[in-house]
């Protein structure tokens, strides 16, 4: 049985890692909650944003942190126009047919990278993002502090613009009642490419936060995506609340099961929690009652 | 211009005049222009977590390809040339064992692959079916050159042999440091070129007075060794043991440098992610990180103008590529003293290889059960951001760095 202070950095180490997994399950959960269908070209986008997270540190010398405005906002219009020209075009209406096109296109732009990027693992080496902070008798890497404080920060936003703002409030609409939303006027079309652009968009925050301690390579964005899938239904799927506390418990179960049970058979505690929630609470944690 | 109308007497001379002229000039070059191309099946994961090595592997034998092509192609066959038939595995093993079908019907003379261990024992074993000679060109377990298989044939040396020269490096090493390393911690892959490694580590550690803390395992992709770094630093273990693929043994590589776990050394057996480019990209991580691994003969100029010419397409030197490149070339020695793309004559011409041409520090090729006997691989550290040999002594262009320096 480790120590108590292996235990404590166990934990916050999970916390940090979950931060990470809340910025790629908001996203997520967001294109669920709004449009009803699962975004397959996830983790593919995600690659796509550490890739422009790399180039733009590689080749234009911007810090990775300094480019999450840049990288988030490309994401976004990237997303918004992927809705409106390929998602929302040939989707005629029917949601299985997003299923496929999102498929359909995480292949596609897996395949684009291999043959633009080659297969290489790419990594930035930002100096300050390597030194450690101190907490007590826990050392940690300023990277992981960083994307611990950006992600509840992104978030808090995030969750605040929602319930401010008309778009916001537009979105919400739609996810609730997207036939009602339309007769009231809300342009219903709009408002589901604006989600599908903000979830991406929240890849690429997370993008950002990833790059200074991990790598990126044509499959890269894949090890976050199921973890992702899993901490949705966890939460509860299209719950914002949900994929926030889905994200950091994933984390902190992932690290402590890492910890007790060994790197590899730790991952099962994330199939038990799973399977517990499933069990015992079908709709997820923060999800909604049918 | 010939007609076809009265035109037989005339055509009869030309061709008779053609056929001297032909003569004349050398039938060899006319003959060969005839000759059937010998089809080589290039199997390697382009796709899959392991691209990047697969790509450098395809780009190593398809080198090789253009070369001998470049030189006449197999002389005894009349200047036969060479054409590729490429295969993706995927990093799958499912995958390579299609392709390997595939490659049978489009009628390969030899397979030249695959990178991964476990992908490697499933493809040689479906060539085998069909009597495809297969040339190894990376994949260490021992189990592929220990199951009888009269088709496969390996250059390199296995892991066995990777881990015992390993040990002695180590000991050696590790003795002109005044024996500082007592204690070790291994982390490995999941697969069976990592979990082989490791088992033959913790098995050859204690030999050399280094006791086995802890075996840690993990999966590929792995998203994150904080953990494994806290566990590493609990156990204060005097040289961490590395047996990974590249993505996973960058990360860990790096994990350990931002969480300031001090080691006196980090030493990987045939580690994925050493390579130029890690000493290159991450300089202050890869600094003093030692390998037992593949590696060139440093001092042959064949090596050298190879080196140059896939530097020069903005391609790093890796061992996938010289490893295939020469794999490549040690199908096409055994063609060209079968005079034919018969598999069981080519087969036998590999089996009786005493191939000497190329730039590994190996000498002549002599197999026995399909391993080449000479193989030998070398210990190398990132010194000052370049890849040194610092063992064996023979080859040494530096002396290691050990224990390396402890964080400040």
């Amino acid at each position: 049985m480790p120590s108590i202070d292996i235990l404590l950095a166990g934990i916050v180490n999970g916390l940090a890692a979950g931060a990470v997994y809340v910025l790629v399950a908001v996203g997520l959960t967001l294109i669920y909650g709004v449009l009803h269908i699962v975004n397959f070209a996830h983790g593919s986008l995600l690659m796509l944003a550490m890739y422009a997270t790399y180039f733009l540190f590689a080749k234009a010398g911007v810090d990775p942190y300094a480019a999450l405005p840049i990288v988030a906002g490309g994401a976004f219009a990237l997303g918004y126009a992927l809705y409106r020209g390929v998602i929302g075009r040939f989707a005629h209406g029917k949601d299985e047919n997003i299923l496929l096109i999102t498929l359909g296109l995480s292949i596609a732009l897996d395949n684009l990278a291999l043959f633009l990027f080659t297969g290489d693992t790419q990594t930035i080496d930002v100096a300050h993002a390597q030194r450690m902070v101190e907490f007590g008798p826990l050392f940690l890497p300023r990277a992981k502090v960083i994307a611990f404080a950006a992600a509840l920060a992104i978030c808090a936003a995030l969750g605040l613009w929602m319930a401010r703002s008309d778009t916001g409030k537009a979105i919400r609409a739609v996810a609730k009642e997207r036939q009602g939303a339309r007769l009231v006027g809300i342009d219903v079309d709009h408002v589901f490419a604006v989600s599908y652009g903000i979830g991406i968009a929240c890849l690429g925050a997370a993008a950002c936060l990833l790059m200074p301690s991990f790598y990126v390579s044509p499959s890269s964005g894949h090890a976050f995506v199921l973890i992702a899938f899993t901490t949705v239904v966890l939460g509860g799927m299209g719950s914002f609340p949900g994929a926030l506390a889905g994200g950091f418990a994933i984390g902190v179960i992932e690290s402590l099961g890492g910890l007790l049970l060994g790197e590899q058979l730790g991952q099962i505690g994330i199939s038990l929690a799973f399977i517990l929630v499933l069990l015992l609470r079908p709709t997820g944690l923060f999800g909604a009652r049918r | 211009m010939l007609t076809t109308k009265g035109s037989i007497a005339s055509r009869r001379r030309v061709l008779a005049g053609g056929a001297a002229l032909a003569g004349a000039l050398g039938a060899p070059a006319l003959a060969g222009a005839q000759a059937r191309p010998v089809r080589i099946g290039l199997l390697h994961p382009v796709t899959g977590f392991v691209a990047y090595s697969g790509a450098q592997g395809r780009l190593g034998g398809q080198m090789a390809i253009d070369e001998i092509n470049a030189a006449g192609g197999i002389r005894s066959m009349g200047g036969a040339r060479l054409e590729a038939v490429l295969g993706d595995t995927q990093a799958k093993v499912e995958v390579g064992v299609a392709e390997v079908e595939k490659m049978n019907e489009a009628g390969v003379a030899a397979i030249v692959g695959c990178f991964q261990s476990a992908v490697v024992l499933a493809t040689t074993q479906a060539a085998a079916k069909y009597g495809i000679p297969y040339a190894v060109d990376v994949g260490a377990s021992d189990l592929i050159t220990t199951r009888g298989l009269k088709n496969v044939f390996r250059l390199k040396p296995g892991f066995g042999k990777c881990v015992d020269e390993a040990i002695k490096a180590l000991d050696g090493i590790n003795g002109g440091a005044g024996k500082v390393a007592r204690s070790a911690v291994i982390v490995h892959e999941s697969s069976e070129f990592g979990t082989g490694t490791a088992k033959l580590l913790a098995d050859r550690l204690p030999g050399i007075n280094i006791e086995v803390k802890e075996v840690i395992k993990h999966d590929n992709p792995t998203r994150n060794f904080d953990n494994v770094a806290l566990r590493i630093r609990s156990l204060r273990p005097d040289v961490l043991m590395m047996s990974n693929y590249q993505n996973e043994y960058v990360l860990l590589a790096r994990t350990l440098h931002q969480q300031r776990v001090d080691l006196a050394g980090m030493f990987s057996v045939l580690g994925g992610g050493f390579n130029y480019k890690f000493a290159k990209d991450l300089p202050d991580v890869a600094e003093h990180m030692m390998d037992y691994n593949h590696w060139f003969a440093p001092t042959n100029p064949k090596a050298q103008e190879m080196k140059r010419k896939v530097e020069a397409t903005g391609t790093l030197f890796t061992f996938e590529v010289y490893l295939a490149y020469n794999a490549v070339r040690l199908v096409a020695d055994a063609l060209e003293r079968a005079g034919s793309a018969d598999k069981d004559r080519l087969t036998a011409a590999l089996a009786s290889s005493t191939w000497a041409d190329h730039f590994m520090p190996y000498g002549p090729t002599r197999f026995v059960d399909g391993q080449n006997q000479g193989g030998e691989a070398a210990a190398l550290q990132v010194l000052k951001g370049d890849i040194e040999v610092v063992y064996p002594a023979q080859f040494a262009s530096a002396k290691a760095v050990f224990p390396k320096p402890k964080f400040g």
